[in-house]
């Protein structure tokens, strides 16, 4: 209860560690270790420029040079010239321009009404209870099914149209938004709810203002994901019977034996996938302002 | 729960009922709150009028943010009765601040009329010193900053509770300090009921003019703090109360030489 109390035993506490055997301590020299060099680093940021643009430019060099000296058969894998010439001869056709659009629309319908629903059910399920109890067990069954393995169904049930294929790339795109939806609302911090409710926030007014805005991320992820998807379906769906569409132009340069328009078609498919995720991520940039690390490219 | 609950009231009702509990705004009698087979509260009573400073100390586990929910509205209780006014709003430990709002649309969360009350919000931030950062976004704030925020945003609803649950222990000591004096003044202004729960005891000195230990599910202990403005840590009568204080949650000074000896041996 004294002072003296206290003292008398802290006093013992120090005899104690003084008494304890002495370790010799090893030191280390890290001062070198810290010295930066301007000239290495600007050494590394462009060896990383020069190497992101040299190593693609090479390998379509090496590409042209392969059907060049004879390495490989120019019909098996046409060179790169030959692609060109498959492009110019698309254009001036006019089958290209035919085609994109057409792929686009199929494309775009296709992901709209998958996003649509998975929006629906996610934010209907992430909200409300009965909503999770209703729509998630049979997603989360349905979601473990291929896509690809529906397209014989598909066909069966609607036909060889646009029917299936709009189908097909709605269906292959509502999983993702519906799961990335469900998550981001459900995973919203509880705690920033509580605020919400401490300020008067309830029912819809709570979901408007604090859950949706911050469950928006997540939202926009599983769109970004889904357009990924609504471009693989979309290359399956055009290979059910296709007579307009990148697909057609492709099962046609197939038949007539023309690998160089086969190739043009497929680096159409990874332009327009290259394409749909710079515009994605310009959606997340301007859609989630609030989000300091939301890069572009 | 006790056979002698009385129904539970947490959301204080029409103000009417308020005025016929006389003056006091908060008004809690006997509330227990169990959790398993434990009862973390077990007949709290408390009443506070309009203008009290409490700082509810207790060690941890002792049910002091447990009794702040309750009179949050967060919680229910198992028992017992519990008045409060129906504008009342809470600092966390945590800002709270929805990340998707800017600044000044945090600060008039959940009024029907946000879109239209940015001079309102400006306003409360103004006396938090951040009316610059009113178009700001919460994640650009450091921890002090959006606390701040979160303490305007408390305080423009004009409440008549102010809960704060341990809003500094997340801050370094510095902007500790700055955020002790900040809500010293504007608690002065706005008079709210303030019931402030806290593990320090310097702070509860510095800023209460009750404190109350939370302890073994009830209040054990009720001391007026009875020292001048600006209160000084240097201040003898602060020391001779933060050591009784710490003698009562069981870290006085007796209480650690044991410990200490313990170890030692």
């Amino acid at each position: 209860m004294t002072t003296t109390e206290l003292e008398v035993s802290a006093a013992g506490g120090s005899v104690e560690v003084a008494a304890q055997p002495v370790t010799r301590t090893v030191v280390e020299d890290l001062t070198a270790r810290g010295r930066r060099s301007p000239a290495r680093a600007a050494l590394r940021t462009w060896r990383g420029r020069v190497l992101r643009f040299a190593i693609p430019v090479l390998l379509v060099g090496l590409w042209q040079l392969a059907s060049a000296v004879g390495w490989v058969d120019e019909f098996t894998l046409p060179p790169p010239s030959k692609i060109l010439e498959a492009y110019k001869e698309l254009w001036t056709a006019g089958d290209l321009q035919a085609a994109l659009p057409v792929s686009l629309r199929r494309a775009g319908i296709g992901l709209f009404f998958g996003v649509a629903i998975g929006l629906g059910l996610g934010l209907f399920a992430g909200l409300w209870k009965l909503g999770e109890e209703i729509f998630d067990a049979p997603l989360q069954m349905l979601r473990t099914i291929p896509f690809i393995a529906v397209v014989p169904l598909f066909i069966t049930w609607f036909g060889i149209g646009e029917k299936p294929k709009l189908i097909l790339i709605a269906a292959a795109t509502v999983f993702p938004v519906y799961l990335n939806t469900y998550h981001g609302v459900r995973g919203i911090d509880k705690k920033l709810v509580e605020a919400g409710q401490i300020f008067g926030l309830r029912g819809w007014r709570l979901a408007t203002q604090v859950i949706l805005p911050t469950a928006l991320p997540a939202a926009l992820t599983g769109l970004r994901y889904a357009s990924g998807v609504a471009l693989l379906a979309l290359v399956l769906a055009e290979q059910i019977n296709a007579r307009a569409g990148i697909g057609y132009l492709l099962n046609n340069a197939n038949q007539n034996q023309r690998p160089d328009i086969v190739i043009a078609g497929i680096l159409i498919y990874a332009l327009l996938g290259i394409v749909v995720d710079i515009v994605m991520r310009l959606v997340e940039h301007f859609a989630l302002p609030w989000r300091p690390r939301v890069t572009i490219g | 729960m006790s056979p002698s609950a009385e129904p539970l009231d947490t959301t204080a009702g029409p103000p009417q009922v308020l005025s016929a509990a006389e003056e006091y705004i908060v008004d809690v009698r006997g509330v227990r709150r169990v959790f398993g087979d434990r009862a973390v509260l077990d007949g709290v009573d408390l009443r506070l009028r309009q203008g009290d400073f409490i700082a509810l100390l207790g060690p941890s586990g002792a049910g002091k943010t447990t009794l702040l929910r309750i009179l949050a509205g967060l919680d229910a209780a198992d028992g017992g009765q519990v008045l409060a006014p129906k504008a009342r709003s809470v600092v966390f430990q945590e800002p709270r601040l929805v990340p998707a709002r800017r600044v000044w649309r945090n600060v008039v969360l959940g009024s029907r009329r946000a879109r239209h009350e940015r001079g309102r919000a400006i306003a409360a931030l103004a006396e938090v010193g951040l009316a610059t950062h009113a178009d700001a976004w919460p994640v650009t704030l450091s921890g002090g900053e959006a606390q701040r925020v979160a303490l305007a945003r408390a305080l423009a609803t004009e409440p008549g509770l102010l809960l704060l649950d341990e809003p500094f222990a997340a801050l370094d000591a510095l902007t500790r300090i700055r955020m002790h004096d900040l809500v010293g003044e504007l608690v002065k202004r706005h008079r709210p009921a303030v019931l402030l729960v806290t593990h320090d005891v310097d702070e509860a000195i510095l800023l209460a003019d009750r404190i109350l230990i939370l302890s073994d599910g009830s209040i054990g202990v009720d001391v007026t703090v009875d020292i001048d403005e600006p209160r000084r840590r240097s201040d003898p009568r602060f020391q001779d109360l933060r050591q009784q204080l710490l003698d009562k949650l069981g870290v006085g000074r007796a209480a650690r030489a044991a410990a200490l000896a313990e170890i030692g041996s």
